[in-house]
């Protein structure tokens, strides 16, 4: 049993709270109120190689584990959700299918340019009626020739708009359900897929979500991850590693508040001394500060479990369904601590307790993960 | 183009100073890469960047100063030393005399290193180093050019800036404004361990703790007293405006 | 055998700087408490002149170190003269004003001399016979007293504008005493000098100071500022956030990364005090507070506050003291 991060883990988490802090942190507020990102900040991301960190040196990443990847997601949602968002998606949910599922010819073509950071990736999983039931997906491909022919939409697309690359998982065969599922590689600009409205959101609103749409869009077969019938199965494996990232965004959503709370409780004076004296506030403190590492030491476990090769669909399920209603419930008292002036968007609480939300809903609500969690142990 | 870049392991700047046994205490305390000593080792990357060659980072610390030291690999230098002198009764005169030595046996065109350390912030490291190594030094450079025997730096001086020319090699100090540090890349990080870091005692460079023992000594150390909060003037902007005016006059005297 | 207490006489386009009072006030004080007198070196090009005056601030000897080569700073030729001139003399003591020149000198001459050296003290006394300084460390959030206690001289730079300056003894003079210069092999050529023309004093040298912080909202807004610093004599400062926008250069910069000052009166407007600002100013004698945030943490520091907007508070300020002057 080890709890010590190694030396490149614990260099990883300082650079990432360093360029978080002093590159993102001064813009957060800003991009929130203009639900817009500064892309330059990506640019930046992929200088520091943020882009691709569990992926090998071969196809463009920095070889990292995925407790480092989870401890650069923490340290980015510390600072602002939106930024660790635009990271996550990138990387579990667009990048690592085409890693896990890719052939060498559509890793060096898809995976290179986005490990690098010069395409942002995207997965196109959600559509109005199929979430998490990716077997329900309408969105239909049909073989023509070489290629199939796509149509329909999918909501809620995270990096959607400005991404490069979208994952997107398609029905080939209705009546074979899931079965008749496939994933494929779509990039942007190809003739028949556009993009549909862009939402407006409680939280995470500098991070991108728009509608796609395909209609009659051509998209060669060599553009398919693993075979015919497999979108499910990429589908399933996408969300179980995606779960962790959310996981330690909720961490580090969670993080940032209480730490926020922290400094402010020991500077506001009410009735002649700071609050954090009285025991109310000290008691929320605790709470929160125990309640944030209980979620911290779920989502490594679970990085761990992935690294080492085991089987963690329980452990991330577990992980993201803690830490996501642990970063709920500490964004709202580390509101109630600030008090009017936490619910001011001169102080960033009131953001995060805004980008806490979504961590209980996407990549699995978390009625979803309690499916998953007993499932595993009702087996 | 061989440049060696001096690096000090500070307190975070943001570290709450507290004292434990009379002394300032350590616990809780995160640690960074002086400030400065960043731009030194972004410099010496710069130049390697466009001339070649290598960069070596020399620190004087403990073993854990090792973190610094794997932050400006993670950066791109090339190889590190780290010399623990296994004493805490050092001061500036004899972290130079330990610094010198080690990179007396070094190759060297080019002496990089902070202006001053944002810990006790005294300025004169670098400065000895050149001295003892006969080298001469260009103090608070905001900008530099290294290049065929020379360089040519500008330097804060009072009241304005300089342009200087000096022979190399040299020892130069880097003034905020030098550039802007890079991050370690994750690649880069992943990297650093694989390079060679060389952590050595006082005899590895043919010192003993006599040699280096402190001139100055620390009598006493204490936190500054809190400054008492003053008070508010009270009133709309114009009528307090107008207040302070009157109170700066008659009560503090000061105008 | 070292005796006395020597001071480094700095000067700068035919001026004395104001630190070599307050140092020769300090030295005066420490010598006569261990029976020695004062001395100071002024080194330079037709500098010979000044040397008469430092006599009425408490140098009993001057030494002048003239010479076409010393005209500009550098670091070679002032530290050789000056290291040899005190070799030669043997002090007990060497101060130095802890500026720009007084900085970078102190070191070469503490190296070429294998003494110790105490940068940026703020407080030198006489403890049991020693010399005792006082110095903040850690950008002030800890102070420590320490002493030399075998190498010889004890080396010193002082802080600038913190120590008080004694009357000066009109028409005291001093033993002028010119020794040649010896300056060695300069390593450096200056190529161009780029002074900053201001008519406001300099930063560290000020006795009152207005500074501004992110509140300032842009570089167009200084003029409040500035006007407020012209009626004053002020020097005009920012904080760190100010120059990361690029509003104002380095140069004015206050605080942990930039200049370190303690004026009598320093007016910080929209400037929220972090610590790293108030580590270069918090030394100042009166501390003056605009800001619309009343939780802003510089009201801890300040002695007299107003919350308001700064907009409206300068310009009134700025009458006010025009009229409270005129």
């Amino acid at each position: 049993m080890n709890f010590k991060l190694t030396e490149e883990q614990e260099l990883l988490r300082k650079t990432v709270r360093d360029f978080a802090e002093n590159e993102i942190g001064p813009k957060a507020a800003e991009m929130d109120e203009k639900e817009d990102y500064d892309w330059s900040l990506w640019d930046k991301m992929a200088d520091m190689g943020l882009t691709g960190i569990v992926f090998p040196e071969k196809y463009g990443g920095a070889e990292m584990d995925y407790v480092s990847y989870a401890l650069a997601v923490e340290e980015l949602a510390r600072v602002d959700a939106s930024s660790s968002v635009v990271i996550a998606a990138h990387t579990s949910l667009c990048s690592w299918p085409i890693y896990a599922f890719g052939n060498e010819e559509q890793k060096q073509r898809f995976l290179v340019p986005l490990a690098e950071g010069k395409k942002l990736g995207a997965l196109g999983l959600t559509e109005p009626s199929a979430g998490s039931d990716a077997g329900a997906v309408k969105l239909t491909a049909v073989p023509d020739g070489n290629d199939y022919i796509l149509n329909g939409t999918k909501t809620f697309i995270t990096n959607g708009g400005k991404g490069d690359i979208y994952v997107v998982v398609v029905s080939t065969d209705k009546a074979k359900k899931h079965r008749g599922t496939a994933a494929f590689v779509v990039e942007k600009g190809t003739p028949g897929f556009t993009f549909g409205k862009k939402e407006h959101k409680l939280g995470i609103r500098a991070s991108y979500t728009y509608e796609l749409v395909f209609e009659n869009c051509r998209v060669p077969k060599e553009n398919m991850l693993a075979s015919d019938g497999d979108g499910f199965k990429v589908a399933m494996a996408t969300l179980d590693g995606g779960r962790i990232s959310i996981a330690a965004q909720a961490v580090g959503i969670a993080q940032g508040a209480y730490e926020q709370a922290l400094a402010y409780s020991k500077i506001r004076e009410q009735f002649g001394r700071p609050i954090s004296a009285n025991q109310g506030i000290q008691w929320m403190l605790a709470d929160m500060h125990t309640r944030v590492e209980a979620s911290r030491l779920l989502t490594l476990h679970s990085a761990y479990l992935r690294d080492a090769g085991e089987p963690h669909t329980k452990e991330s399920a577990m992980a993201k369904l803690y830490a996501a209603e642990c970063s709920m419930w500490v964004t709202v008292k580390a509101v109630q601590i600030f008090g009017g002036y936490g619910y001011s968007r001169e102080y960033p609480v009131e953001r995060m307790m805004r980008d806490a939300k979504i961590t209980e809903i996407y990549e699995g609500t978390s009625e979803v993960q309690r499916i998953v969690i007993s499932n595993s142990i009702l087996r | 183009m061989k440049i060696v870049a001096l690096v000090k392991q500070t307190f975070d700047s943001e570290a709450k100073i507290a004292l434990e046994g009379g002394k300032i205490g350590r616990q809780g305390i995160s640690l960074i890469m002086n400030p400065y000593d960043e731009y030194a080792v972004e410099e010496a990357l710069k130049l390697k960047e466009k001339h070649g060659g290598e960069v070596t980072v020399v620190t004087v610390g403990s073993d854990e100063a090792t973190e610094a030291v794997r932050q400006a690999l993670a950066m791109g230098a090339d190889q590190g030393i780290l010399v623990n002198p296994g004493t805490e009764d050092i001061d500036e005169s004899t972290i130079a005399t330990i610094l010198a030595k080690a990179v007396s046996g070094l190759e060297y065109d080019l002496i990089l290193g902070g202006f001053r350390a944002i810990d006790d912030g005294s300025a004169q490291v670098a400065g000895r180093v050149a001295e003892i190594l006969n080298l001469p030094v260009v103090n608070m450079v905001t900008k530099l050019e290294a290049d065929g025997g020379k360089a040519v730096a500008t330097a804060d001086i009072e009241g304005g800036s300089a342009v200087m020319e000096v022979t190399l090699p040299a020892v130069i100090t880097a003034q905020k404004g030098l550039n802007e540090p890079r991050y370690p890349s994750m690649k880069g990080i992943m990297q650093a361990k694989k390079k060679p870091l060389k952590k050595i005692g006082l005899g590895d460079v043919s010192l003993d703790a006599s040699q280096v023992a402190a001139k100055v000594k620390v009598l006493t150390y204490s936190l500054p007293p809190a400054r008492a909060a003053g008070k508010i003037i009270p009133g709309e902007p114009a009528e307090a405006a107008a207040a302070l005016a009157k109170a700066l006059r008659e009560e503090a005297k000061i105008i | 055998m070292a005796k006395g207490i020597l001071v480094f006489a700095e000067q700068r386009d035919g001026k004395i700087k104001k630190v070599t009072y307050e140092l020769l006030s300090a030295g005066k004080k420490i010598a006569s408490q261990l029976g020695e007198e004062v001395s100071a070196v002024l080194v330079g090009k037709g500098v010979s002149s000044l040397a008469g005056g430092l006599g009425e601030y408490g140098a009993d000897k001057v030494y002048v170190i003239e010479n076409d080569a010393l005209e500009n700073y550098t670091t070679d030729a002032y530290a050789n003269v000056v290291a040899d001139l005190v070799k030669q003399n043997e002090p007990t003591a060497f101060l130095l004003g802890c500026s720009i020149t007084g900085r970078d000198l102190a070191a070469q001459v503490a190296q070429k001399l294998d003494t110790g050296l105490l940068t940026d003290c703020i407080n030198v006394m006489v403890e049991n016979g020693q010399i005792v300084f006082t110095r903040p460390i850690y950008a002030g959030k800890a102070i420590i007293n320490a002493a030399i206690p075998e190498a010889r001289p004890v080396m010193a730079t002082i802080r600038p504008n913190v120590l008080p300056v004694d009357e000066p003894q009109a028409g005291k003079s001093a033993e002028v005493i010119n020794v040649p210069a010896n300056i060695g092999n300069v390593r450096t050529t200056v190529k161009d000098v780029i002074r900053q023309v201001s008519a406001r004093p300099e930063l560290t040298e000020a006795d009152i100071i207005v500074s501004g912080g992110r509140g300032m909202k842009g570089p167009e807004n200084f003029k409040l500022l500035e006007d407020l610093a012209d009626v004053l004599g002020a020097a005009v400062g920012a904080s760190r956030a100010c120059v990361d926008a690029g509003w104002v250069p380095l140069s004015i910069q206050v605080g942990q990364t930039g200049k370190t000052v303690s004026p009598n009166l320093y007016i910080a407007a929209g400037i929220s005090g972090a610590i790293q600002h108030l580590a270069g100013m918090s030394s100042s004698k009166v501390i003056v507070a605009v800001n619309k945030d009343s939780e802003a943490n510089i009201f801890k520091s300040a002695d007299f506050g107003v919350v308001g907007d700064l907009f409206e508070v300068l310009p009134v300020l700025t009458q006010e003291i025009k009229k409270l002057k005129a």
